[in-house]
């Protein structure tokens, strides 16, 4: 699974009401319309500006806050290839995955810069930014997890295999 | 090796021998959901071919976030939502009924060893009465309908000792927001943090769920206190005749033991714009508020209502500052009205809302405007939260928001000693 697009910075803490406030999610139930919001409290354009396979590079604790699952779904949906950053909220990593969006724990964020282009081997476990060509291992994603995320989800694992991951075939 | 409380209860759950790092596939014993999260998860569980619940009788539908609706939108969720426990067969708590999670503390279903989900994330409420409760996505929730089960990282646990006599007008909130403050948001991410130590013991069952409520806020995958003789007779008097004991082993092991000394502590506030941006109060006093909001899933029950009205009685909310009132449930609003404290809150010129997560959860009742300042008893004081992304939140404890509100400004709860015993 490689992934290859231009980075967009982020700091560190990054809530779920950042990503997409609560206001938003509570009167709005449709994805397109919900996903013009991602982000805007942080940069108002990014929906706009944000390319199919760009990837989001953000500090530590990313996703802190709510349970909603509309903050990796907005990103998903805006095309968002992977998420990078130095630490993640549980809630939202589990989350990120679930709905297959690759969610990656990378410790040298800061030698990522606004733009760059990076090339991420989430099966190799290998993270390259092209811009300034250096070669990096990314920690691997546990296997229970990886069944999820290779299939897109877990509602695309459901559809292909007829059963949850842990069910019994 | 011995094992924690949560090592224990996810072990049991799982019927496997489990210990922090490993990752099991466990039954759950309840799980939970409400209007923000339900429509997704019911999606989801529609999409993954869902014909019928794992267990109807231990999934709990509730309809609190934009209670009542507040849009045409949201009525259309809360119809699916009515349709889908109608469908299925799952309890549906209504609009009015309350907070999600002090629903579920008040059901009676929640039982110490238990292992609970909520799609919300202070689902880690629960922990008060020694359950290993946690939050999920609504993706998630829909494999938990289908199966009952779900895979869990079992986590190492923090272990924080909480010791001393509380000073009058500090409250177990201060304790909490003190203790995140000093940890910070991510300071215990993916751990179970465990509340023991003096003062917890002394503590009643509504401060313990304060504690446990706030976990999440520093990235606790749960917040749990070891059930006692308090916790038993709080069950009873749910009817519930629960008496299992279960408590860490004494060589078990923790990934921290942090100290905590709470008898010279001070009312304490989180600053905008995050929940570990904690300042004793008397360093914000004079700033000016333009509303205040005694509720939510943290501080809107009874001993919360209870102080605050302690402190409005006989006084009255500043001449432009809006003070909104929002029991946690129906059953707290009753007892309140009860014991004459909706009176003091109307009489003082409060605004008393339904029970709801309304104004905490930016859906609607008392959204704020571009510029304006609301200290909150809740548990989020994230930007754009509460309305305009220009607006500040600061978190408080239900006595400093009282006499934040009668002063106009934020104010140290201790002027208002003389004349409230204790509380």
């Amino acid at each position: 699974m490689k992934i290859y697009g231009k980075a967009w910075k982020f700091g560190d803490n990054v809530n779920t009401d950042l990503i997409i406030a609560g206001k938003y999610k509570l009167s709005i139930t449709d994805v397109d319309e919900l996903s013009r919001h991602a982000m805007e409290a942080i940069m108002p354009d990014f929906a706009k500006k944000v390319e199919k396979g760009d990837i989001l590079v953000a500090g530590k604790n990313f996703g802190c806050g709510s349970s909603r699952e509309q903050a990796p779904l907005v990103l998903k949906h805006l095309g968002i290839g992977a998420v990078i950053a130095q630490s993640f909220a549980r809630i939202f990593f589990r989350n990120a995955i679930n709905i297959g969006l690759p969610a990656v724990e990378f410790r040298q964020v800061n030698e990522i810069n606004e733009g760059d282009l990076l090339e991420i081997d989430l099966v190799r476990g290998s993270l390259r930014n092209v811009s300034s060509n250096k070669l990096y291992s990314i920690k691997p994603i546990p296997s229970e997890l990886w069944q999820i995320l290779s299939e897109g989800g877990l509602v695309s694992y459901v559809k292909k295999y007829g059963r949850l991951p842990w069910q019994q075939v | 090796m011995g094992k924690t409380i949560s090592e224990k209860i996810l072990s049991k759950a799982s019927g496997v021998d489990a210990y922090a790092g490993d990752i099991v596939v466990a039954e759950v014993d309840g799980a939970m959901i409400h209007d923000g999260t339900a429509l997704l998860a019911m999606q989801a569980f529609q999409e993954m071919g869902g014909d019928r619940l794992w267990r109807p009788d231990r999934i709990f539908i509730v309809i609190d976030h934009v209670a009542p609706s507040a849009t045409e939108t949201f009525s259309k969720v809360h119809s699916t939502m009515r349709k889908f426990a109608e469908k299925f067969g799952a309890p549906l708590y209504e609009a009015g009924s309350g907070v999600c999670h002090q629903l579920m503390v008040e059901s009676g279903l929640i039982l110490p060893g238990n292992l609970i989900v909520g799609a919300d994330s202070h689902t880690c409420t629960y922990g008060a009465l020694g359950a290993f409760a946690t939050g999920i996505g609504s993706t998630e929730m829909a494999a938990v309908f289908l199966s009952g089960k779900l895979w869990f990282k079992v986590p190492e646990t923090m272990r924080i000792i909480i010791e001393g006599c509380l000073p009058p007008m500090v409250l177990p909130k201060d304790i909490i927001l003190k203790i995140v403050g000093d940890i910070g948001a991510d300071g215990a991410t993916y751990k179970a943090v465990e509340f023991c130590g003096s003062t917890v013991k002394n503590m009643d069952i509504e401060g313990r769920l304060t504690l446990t409520n706030m976990a999440v806020e520093m990235g606790a995958k749960t917040g749990i206190i070891e059930p006692d003789e308090k916790t038993f007779d709080f069950l009873t008097t749910l009817k519930c005749n629960f008496k299992t004991i279960i408590r860490n082993d004494e060589d078990a092991a923790f990934s921290d033991i942090l100290r905590v000394d709470v008898s010279k502590l001070e009312p304490q506030i989180a600053c905008p714009h995050s929940v570990d941006n904690v300042k004793p109060v008397a360093e914000l006093e004079g700033k000016e508020v333009d509303q205040v909001f005694l509720g939510s899933c943290t501080n809107g029950r009874l001993s919360d209502l209870r102080v605050a009205a302690k402190i409005l009685k006989g006084k009255s909310v500043k001449k432009g500052v809006r003070m909104i009132v929002a029991p946690a449930s129906r059953r707290v609003f009753i007892q309140a009205l009860k014991e004459g404290l909706i009176e003091t809150f109307l009489d003082s010129g409060c605004i008393l809302c339904n029970p709801g997560c309304g104004p905490c959860a930016g859906a609607h009742q008392g959204l704020l405007a571009q510029g304006e300042v609301c200290l909150s008893t809740s548990n989020r004081n994230f930007k754009g939260r509460m309305g305009s992304q220009e607006a500040e939140i600061y978190l408080a404890s239900p006595a400093t928001a009282a006499a934040t509100a009668i002063e106009g400004v934020i104010t140290d709860p201790r002027k208002f000693l003389k004349g409230v015993e204790r509380v």
